[in-house]
């Protein structure tokens, strides 16, 4: 058993990492798909979209032959309806409600269509919006995610102008380092941020970060306003002995390792476990199996019924070959040589429903012991603390609170995305920077 | 099982199916393949003059993502030796004896060359002739096809020179670009012919190519008005027929009825509303001959499961119940029921009537899906609910009367009675 990087050959690795949701091979799918919809009233798709795409519309322009109309329809009401249409969980969303659903049929290809339109303006580059004139104003961004994206470029048009202020060297916050490699590209999320930015007016400084580089005094006085869209940080900590031991690795740090270098060099184990069943964990889990891991292990509290994943997901590594340990919750992590051999885990059973209404786990007493070399933590994110406690940002254990006007505390600083929200989707993040923007152009043109 | 054998003045086949003049009968390569496939018949293409085809010929018009709803051609008659096909034309018949063979004829404009051609066409045995008044491109130009059956004299003219020398059944097949197919039928019949067939393709324009704004079909540059068939002009056809069917005159003799039928169904409609066979052109152009599986089977398994043995015993039984408006009456009131259990909640029938009937169904907002019910007392019985929802029978229109009694317009008008006030 050993943790090791270059397991598989070079075209196994573009195999295993290409695209889950591959497009239409030719225009005629998504002609017939589009033709399929039945243009529904107040649609039940746009009603579920967070950033309330006119679903229908955009539909019957791709099955009118007018793609331009339709790719504007879409980015009109979400500007990263390229990325969304590749990572968005739809068959919660727009898909799960899709009208076919009741009649035991298959809901519209909604996301493949929507990636056919927003696939031809991003690489024919069409530029669908204009800026209105200068209004003289500017506004500072922290974050180059996709609330900070979405909140700038919806200033832009306003005749904003934007500084986008980003503590990494690239755009896309984690559409760029998080999401799982088979679902974008780093060439698309590239692609994707000089879109969004090729309206004009957005400046985006990279490698300068908030609380290091710049201070929040500084952007309150040199901007006419600030939108904090900094998302959330590192994998929790599970507070269990053995953890610190080598080859125990937070998900999102070895998510970013793989967004951010050649799969070959990603280190992987044998026998990999995984804690935690939400997103983060099955894409972490999927990764590793891709990776070239002999045997990866996901290790969950609950039952299936309680997971945070959705169906999709959970199939999706089945399908990859992940094995899965219901009602068990990690107790220590044993190792050799200062390396990982052995994760200990209580057994649990459900007890009574807890506040979310999900029933909690209580332990057996019982325990059980996996042969692993390594470790991965995925039971959840844990916000920005320090930076948010730093500049004195009125929070709830990290997470940003916001008035009514969606302003902080602080006098014309507004936020949004997983770092008010603790970590949804890129489509609730989207939606969250539109609603910053309306916000501070409220606050800086006294619309209110 | 229901029999099929259709008979024709005379002239059997095995279904009422025949394949109507046009380039699926064009040649014996094809002739043989549609009798082999099971067609009943075919109206060998239409033979005359010398002509020549141009090249593009075709266009077509799709509708929601459905490729030749409408269907448009410029070709000419057989473009092909008059010899040549009349020697095919004979060793088909020997191949397929039991099937119906009718040739298409469209002399040029005198005496002496409808003789001529009518004879010719006997002495290959064929057991019918079809008279083309209809082709609306091309021939017009040259006094031919269209410009005869736009004109009830020149087309009774022209059937008496057939009938002069006819001994076989003449088939007059009529062209639908006219206000009315009554007066040239009336015509015809009085000249002699034996049978109607309707309809031929109606004159249009399927489209403009928005690059080379150019209209299609695009022959090098330019575009001529097309006949226009296929599935779109189904409802005009049947229309056409209706009007023959219920003429007292133009009803005594049989009627071949053609345009748009593409199923069984279509077929079958022909037939209630008068035609004793049918003929298809554009969806076997579109699928093939084997369509003709389920032309022939879909007929069958309807006729048994209404009980009608023979073609005889359906074909007219709609024609009565198509009248004049005047005679409806206006006590008969429907009111739309949705099936909320069978609803799919996609809010179309709502939109329709809201934007643009009568505002009679109420909507009740939910997440995601909202919830639609008829109001009963504004619904005025339109069907545009039931035409635009998805779900067959998710709504059905309910028999509500304003009134026992039977009462048309005229009587309604007779006792004063009141108009809407709103
Ligand atoms: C592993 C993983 C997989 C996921 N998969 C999906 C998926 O498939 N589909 C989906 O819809 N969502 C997915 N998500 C969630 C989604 O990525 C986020 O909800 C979304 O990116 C949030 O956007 P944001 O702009 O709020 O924050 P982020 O995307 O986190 O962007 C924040 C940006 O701010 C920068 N930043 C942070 N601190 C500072 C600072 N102090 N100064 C300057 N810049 C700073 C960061 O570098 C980053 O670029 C996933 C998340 C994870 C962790
Ligand atoms: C390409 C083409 C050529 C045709 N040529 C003739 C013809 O030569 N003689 C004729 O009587 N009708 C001709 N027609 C008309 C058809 O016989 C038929 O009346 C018409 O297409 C309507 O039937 P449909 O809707 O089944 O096609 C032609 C139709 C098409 C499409
Ligand atoms: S719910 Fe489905 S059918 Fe209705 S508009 Fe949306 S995608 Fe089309
Ligand atoms: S059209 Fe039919 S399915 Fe759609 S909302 Fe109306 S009744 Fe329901």
């Amino acid at each position: 058993m050993a943790i090791q990087s270059n397991r598989l050959s070079t075209e196994e690795y573009v195999v295993n990492f290409s695209d889950v949701h591959p497009p239409f091979d030719h225009p005629e799918g998504a002609i017939i798909e589009s033709n399929r919809c039945l243009n529904c009233y107040d649609a039940p798709c746009t009603k579920s979209c967070p950033t309330s795409i006119d679903v229908p519309l955009f539909i019957k322009q791709i099955a009118s032959g007018n793609i331009k109309g339709s790719a504007k329809t879409i980015f009109t009401s979400n500007i990263m309806g390229g990325g969304c249409s590749k990572v968005c969980p739809v068959e919660k969303l727009c898909e799960g409600v899709c009208v076919y659903n009741l009649l035991e049929e298959e809901p519209i290809s909604i996301a493949k269509l929507q990636r056919y339109s927003t696939e031809k303006a991003i690489t024919e580059k069409w530029k669908l919006f204009e800026r209105k004139p200068s209004t003289g104003k500017k506004v500072a961004v922290v974050g180059a995610g996709p609330a900070g994206l979405a909140c700038a470029h919806a200033l832009s048009r306003e005749g904003v102008d934007v500084t986008i202020f980003e503590k990494d060297n690239k755009g896309g916050g984690l559409m760029t380092y998080g999401v799982a490699a088979y679902k974008v590209s780093p060439e698309f999320c590239q692609d994707e941020v000089d879109y969004i930015t090729s309206i004009g007016g957005i400046d985006i400084q990279y490698n300068k970060e908030l609380g290091k580089d710049i201070s929040m005094t500084e952007l309150q006085l040199d901007y006419d306003a600030v939108f904090l869209g900094i998302g959330v940080g590192i994998a929790r900590e599970l507070a269990i002995p053995g953890e610190s031991l080598s080859g125990v690795v937070d998900a999102i740090s070895f998510i970013y390792d793989l967004r951010t270098n050649d799969y070959s060099r990603i280190q992987v184990g044998d026998k990999v476990a995984v804690i935690g069943m939400g997103m983060t964990a099955i894409d972490a889990a999927t990764q590793s199996k891709r990776l070239g891991a002999k045997e990866v292990t996901m290790i969950y509290r609950r039952t299936e019924n309680e997971k945070p994943c959705t169906d999709v997901e959970l199939a999706l590594a089945r399908l990859d070959g992940c094995s899965f340990i219901w009602l068990a919750s990690p107790k220590e992590i044993v190792g050799e040589n200062g390396k990982v051999t052995k994760l200990i885990c209580s057994k649990m059973k459900l007890g009574e429903p807890d506040a979310s209404g999900r029933r909690s786990p209580v332990d057996t007493g019982e325990t059980i012991s996996i042969d692993v070399d390594m470790v991965i933590k995925a039971a959840g994110q844990i916000p920005f603390e320090d930076l948010v406690n730093e500049t004195k940002l009125e929070n709830k254990t990290g997470k940003i609170s916001l008035d009514i006007n969606r302003e902080t505390n602080l006098k014309g600083v507004f936020a949004g995305g997983d770092c008010v929200n603790g970590g949804k989707e890129v489509v609730d993040a989207v939606q969250a920077g539109k609603d910053g923007a309306v916000a501070i152009l409220n606050y800086i043109l006294g619309n209110t | 099982m229901a029999n099929l054998n259709s008979n024709f003045l005379g002239i059997k086949s095995p279904n009422p199916f025949w394949l109507a003049s046009a380039p699926p009968t064009d040649k014996k390569i094809n002739v043989l393949r549609a009798f082999e496939a099971g067609w009943g018949g075919v109206v060998w293409k239409t033979l005359g003059s010398q002509v020549k085809n141009v090249s593009s010929r075709y266009s077509a018009m799709s509708y929601g993502g459905r490729r030749a709803a409408g269907f448009n051609n410029i070709e000419l008659i057989s473009d092909r030796p008059l010899e040549i096909n009349l020697k095919e034309i004979v060793e088909c018949l020997k191949e397929f004896p039991d099937r119906a063979m009718i040739v298409s004829l469209m002399a040029d404009n005198d005496r002496k060359s409808w003789h001529d051609m009518v004879k010719r066409t006997q002495d290959t045995g064929a057991h019918g002739i079809e008279l083309n008044f209809g082709c609306p491109h091309g021939m017009v130009e040259r006094g031919m096809g269209a410009s005869v059956g736009q004109d009830p004299q020149i087309a009774k003219m022209v059937v008496e020179w057939v009938m002069e020398v006819a001994q076989i059944p003449v088939i007059t097949k009529l062209t639908p670009n006219v206000h009315s197919v009554v007066p040239a039928g009336r015509a015809v019949i009085e000249a002699g012919t034996n049978a109607l067939s309707l309809i031929n393709t109606i004159q249009s324009v399927t489209g403009i190519d928005l690059d080379t704004l150019v209209p299609n079909p695009n022959v090098g540059g330019q575009s001529v008005f097309g006949g226009y068939c296929g599935p779109a002009v189904k409802p005009i056809a049947l229309k056409f027929l209706t009007t023959l069917a219920q003429d007292d005159y133009t009803n005594k003799v049989p009627i071949s009825g053609i345009g748009g039928i593409t199923t069984w169904k279509d077929a079958v409609e022909f037939m209630l509303l008068g035609a004793s066979n049918v003929q298809v052109c554009t969806a076997a152009m579109i699928s093939g001959f084997k369509i003709i599986t389920d032309l022939c089977d879909g007929m069958n398994n309807w006729m048994d499961d209404k009980g009608y043995a023979t073609l005889d015993d359906f074909v007219g039984l709609s024609v009565p119940k198509i009248t004049r408006w005047e005679e409806l009456d206006i006590n008969f009131h429907i009111v739309a029921n949705i099936n909320q259990d069978k609803c799919i909640h996609c809010g179309l029938c709502y939109i329709a009537c809201e934007d643009t009937s009568h505002q009679s169904i109420a909507i009740e907002k939910g997440n995601p899906y909202n919830t639609y019910t008829i109001k009963e007392e504004e619904c005025v019985g339109c069907n545009l609910c039931k035409i635009v929802c998805p779900v067959n029978d998710c709504i059905t229109m309910e028999e509500h009367r304003k009134g026992d009694e039977y009462l048309n317009w005229t009587e309604f008008q007779k006792r004063g009675l009141p108009l809407n006030d709103h």
